[in-house]
């Protein structure tokens, strides 16, 4: 259960880029954050795992107040936050298997994480979760010899290895090609769905939004203006979220697909 | 008709426009003065410059033959030279990485480590190698002690310098992904920032190398031991067949030096 | 890689970074050259260990000598400072002026082979001396003073500036060589139109570079008795006169941050 109420951030004495957000997601729903590019989104996504410090409010994880969290407190916490990034964000130069292990340096001692002796477990972990999204066989080829597909299965198998209660997913889909985006967004609905993991998806994309999240949230200028199903997404709420501000590659997303029909990708992923 | 004639007469084609040819006549002008008061001031006697080529080419013609009597002592002082500039040069990573690090922007604990390191790196760079020979050799006496100090002491900036900009050009993505996982900050670099700056550091390391071998034949001119010696020596007593010896060396030495760092590039990066 | 454990073969895995080396000999054979080498590097190397312990009451003495730092004879300072910046001027002119001529010949493109051997060595051999080297030969020759350091650095800016200005010629459009000979051009004003004006941007660069690298470098053959404020430098150490001895260094360090700053600012300007 993750808490969020009245977070403000801003940066220097510009006006706030979160306008007193409050949210809060159950276990186990993927909710899908959608709005302009600047509307906010990435800020809060950031703000929850402290990589961007709020200015105020308070973000609650289970009952644990991470806005105050310091030093150990707050790498303690972070271990429990899972994050996937637009870019991958991998180390290239390692290999998958250290990237993936990479997602454990919260728990392993520092001489470990150097010596790359991480704990048996750990190493099974890893190669099921890597088997799980297929990628077991690139374990000791260098992370960038891989497709972007396979890069970000790599950043969401190193995000689970922390064991996470809370997964946020930050543009998770933009770096990547409409089809490969697809079943990127399908690995994380299922994931959520199997690991019973609250997920967090930053979108551009409103068709994939509607098709694989359980709930929208939109953001405009830092203020929450639309918060629902699917289902109630309408062209209203599109407009509200939208209107006025320059995004072209929403005007093609129709919101029409159904989940898992890639025939239908490139029609409404034309972003 | 006529106004065409008035066009084609503006016409005059110009390179630079007047502003950029003032300009230019002032730079030039401003070194002409330049070189005219180094040419009038300078403590030179001319005769002496007219007559440099007849000398030039007498010490020359003195050098001829070169004499390969010496030859097993100047072999011993070469390989001397390559351990002065190869251990000097291991030495210094140790000393360059810790201050690369707190020199660079991205990594550096606070602003006084910062300006701690950027200290140590100007001070290092500024003041060549035969200075800081010098100053080790009044230390620690003549020997190779003294030199290979000075070696250090010189390529610790520049090895420094090179590295704190190879950690400040780092992709930040990764440093902000491990970041998230709930690594210590030395997890984070020794996942996000080490493997990231590798490739630099040894062409960094490599070039430097390759510098210190040159570096380190003139050492022995103030005493720091190496090849330069020898040469001291051999200037001091006349022995000037066996200079040309020790010339002939030291560029077989420079090239042969140029050709490992070539090979160490290709092969390594 | 990826070996099942013998005693929990169904559910447990090992991994192991893979070696930087593949080869195993190779791997160990590296390392055991890399201890021998240092070892026979220590041993071989003769450390008078007798005279270095005697290095710490000696370095407080000269460091105790040196502070404060003297300017009482500020203008035997100034004199070498001058000198050396007469010195510095008059060889970069020398030295790029000269480097044309030997970088012609020491590109492949536009020299034939026998010029080209020629002006390729000239060029190797006056890199591979450092020009403390090459001073102590033009004091033998001509003399003590700031003749020996002209002539010194006017060599060293041709191998410099030389070898950089021949790879410039070597990549230059050659179509605008082609277009003047096709006008008839002879070889003089082919090199004169065709191929000056793409190297001269560079060139004026090289020679502000070329400046302060000069300037650095006549502080450091005075040493040898090339004149200029080196020389002034050894004298000062030579009467253990350390407190003068280390005003200059400043001074040096000054001047050579000075020089640094407005060469770079140049450059900047004209690129």
């Amino acid at each position: 259960m993750l808490e969020i109420s009245n977070l403000i951030k801003r940066y220097g004495h510009d006006d706030p880029v979160l306008k007193g957000l409050d949210l809060s997601v159950e276990d186990n729903s993927v909710v899908a954050i959608v709005g302009a590019s600047g509307a906010g989104k990435s800020t809060m996504l950031r703000c929850i795992n402290r990589l961007v410090e709020p200015t105020s409010g308070s973000i609650k994880l289970n009952g644990t107040e991470l806005v105050n969290l310091r030093h150990r407190d707050l790498r303690r916490a972070r271990r429990k936050i899972g994050m996937v990034f637009q870019g991958f964000n991998l180390i290239d130069r390692l290999t998958v298997m250290e990237n993936v292990l990479a997602g454990r340096l919260g728990y392993v001692s520092l001489f470990q994480a150097i010596t790359r002796r991480y704990p048996t477990a750990d190493i099974e972990r890893a190669f099921v979760l890597m088997e799980r999204v297929g990628i077991a066989h690139y374990a000791n080829k260098r992370a960038d010899e891989l497709s972007g597909g396979e890069r970000q299965r790599v950043g969401v198998v190193r995000a689970l290895m922390q064991e996470p209660e809370v997964l946020l997913a930050d543009e998770p889909t933009a770096s990547l090609d409409p089809r490969t985006s697809e079943q990127i967004m399908v690995l994380l609905q299922s994931l959520a769905s199997e690991l019973s993991l609250p997920v967090l998806i930053n979108i551009h994309n409103v068709a994939q939004a509607r098709t694989y999240t359980d709930r929208i949230v939109g953001l405009r200028h830092g203020t929450m203006i639309f918060d629902g199903t699917p289902a109630d997404f309408d062209k209203e709420a599109l407009d509200a979220i939208y209107g006025g501000i320059e995004s072209p590659e929403d005007e093609s997303a129709t919101p029409q697909a159904a989940p898992g029909k890639a025939e239908r990708e490139i029609r409404h992923d034309q972003a | 008709m006529v106004e065409d004639a008035d066009l084609l007469a503006d016409r005059i084609w110009r390179r630079y426009n007047p502003r950029e040819q003032l300009i230019r006549y002032g730079v030039m002008l401003v070194t002409l003065m330049l070189v005219v008061w180094a040419v009038r001031d300078i403590d030179i006697f001319w005769p002496w410059v007219w007559d440099a080529p007849n000398q030039i080419s007498s010490l020359g013609a003195r050098m001829w033959p070169p004499d390969p009597s010496r030859l097993g002592e100047i072999v011993n002082a070469m390989i001397e030279t390559v351990h002065i500039a190869t251990l000097a040069t291991m030495l210094t990573i140790f000393i360059a990485l810790p201050v690369s690090y707190i020199a660079a922007q991205n990594t550096t604990p606070n602003r006084a480590c910062l300006w701690l390191g950027r200290f140590i790196l100007v001070s290092s760079r500024s003041v060549n190698t035969i200075i800081w020979a010098l100053l080790f050799v009044a230390i620690f006496g003549p020997g190779v002690l003294a030199g290979i100090l000075a070696i250090m002491f010189r390529s610790v900036g520049f090895i420094g310098k090179l590295m704190g900009e190879a950690i400040e050009e780092i992709d930040r993505r990764p440093v902000e992904a491990m970041e998230a996982t709930g690594a210590s900050k030395a997890k984070v670099i020794a996942y996000a920032v080490v493997p990231q700056v590798m490739p630099a550091f040894f062409a960094i390391v490599i070039l430097r190398w390759d510098i210190n071998i040159r570096e380190s034949t003139v050492l022995g001119l103030v005493g720091a031991g190496g090849i330069g010696v020898i040469l001291q020596g051999s200037i001091d007593t006349f022995a000037w067949q066996t200079v040309a010896t020790i010339l002939i060396a030291i560029i077989v030495l420079v090239l042969i030096g140029e050709a490992i760092t070539g090979l160490l590039r290709r092969k390594a990066l | 890689m990826t070996r099942p454990d013998t005693s929990r073969a169904t559910t447990s895995r090992t991994w192991r970074k893979p070696p930087f080396i593949a080869n195993p000999i190779m791997r160990y054979g590296m390392l055991a050259v890399v201890v021998v080498y240092l070892v026979w590097a220590f041993a071989t190397l003769p450390f008078n260990w007798e005279r270095i312990s005697e290095g710490l009451p000696r370095a407080a003495r000269i460091f105790g000598g040196g502070f404060p730092p003297s300017f009482s004879r500020f203008d035997l300072l100034l004199t070498g400072f001058t000198e050396s910046l007469q010195i510095a001027i008059l060889a970069t002119l020398l030295g790029v002026l000269l480097s044309i001529p030997f970088a012609v010949m020491a590109a492949r493109n536009i020299a034939p082979l026998p010029v080209y051997l020629v002006g390729r060595a000239v060029i190797i051999v006056s890199r591979s001396f450092h020009p403390v080297i090459v001073a102590i030969l033009f004091v033998a020759a001509v003399g003590f003073g700031p003749l020996a350091g002209i002539l010194t650095l006017t060599l060293y800016s041709i191998g410099f500036v030389g070898k950089l200005l021949a790879e410039e010629i070597e990549e230059i459009d050659w179509g605008q060589v082609e277009a003047m000979r096709a006008t008839g051009a002879g070889y003089l004003a082919t090199l004169y139109y065709a191929v000056f004006p793409q190297i001269l941007p560079r060139q004026v660069g090289l020679s502000m570079y070329q400046l302060d690298s000069n300037l650095r470098a006549s502080a450091v053959v005075g040493i040898v008795g090339a004149g200029g404020i080196g020389s002034t430098l050894m004298n000062a150490f030579g009467r253990y006169d350390y407190d003068f001895a280390f005003a200059i260094l400043l001074v040096i360090i000054a001047v050579i941050l000075v020089s640094e700053g407005v060469s770079g600012w140049v450059r900047k300007k004209i690129w």
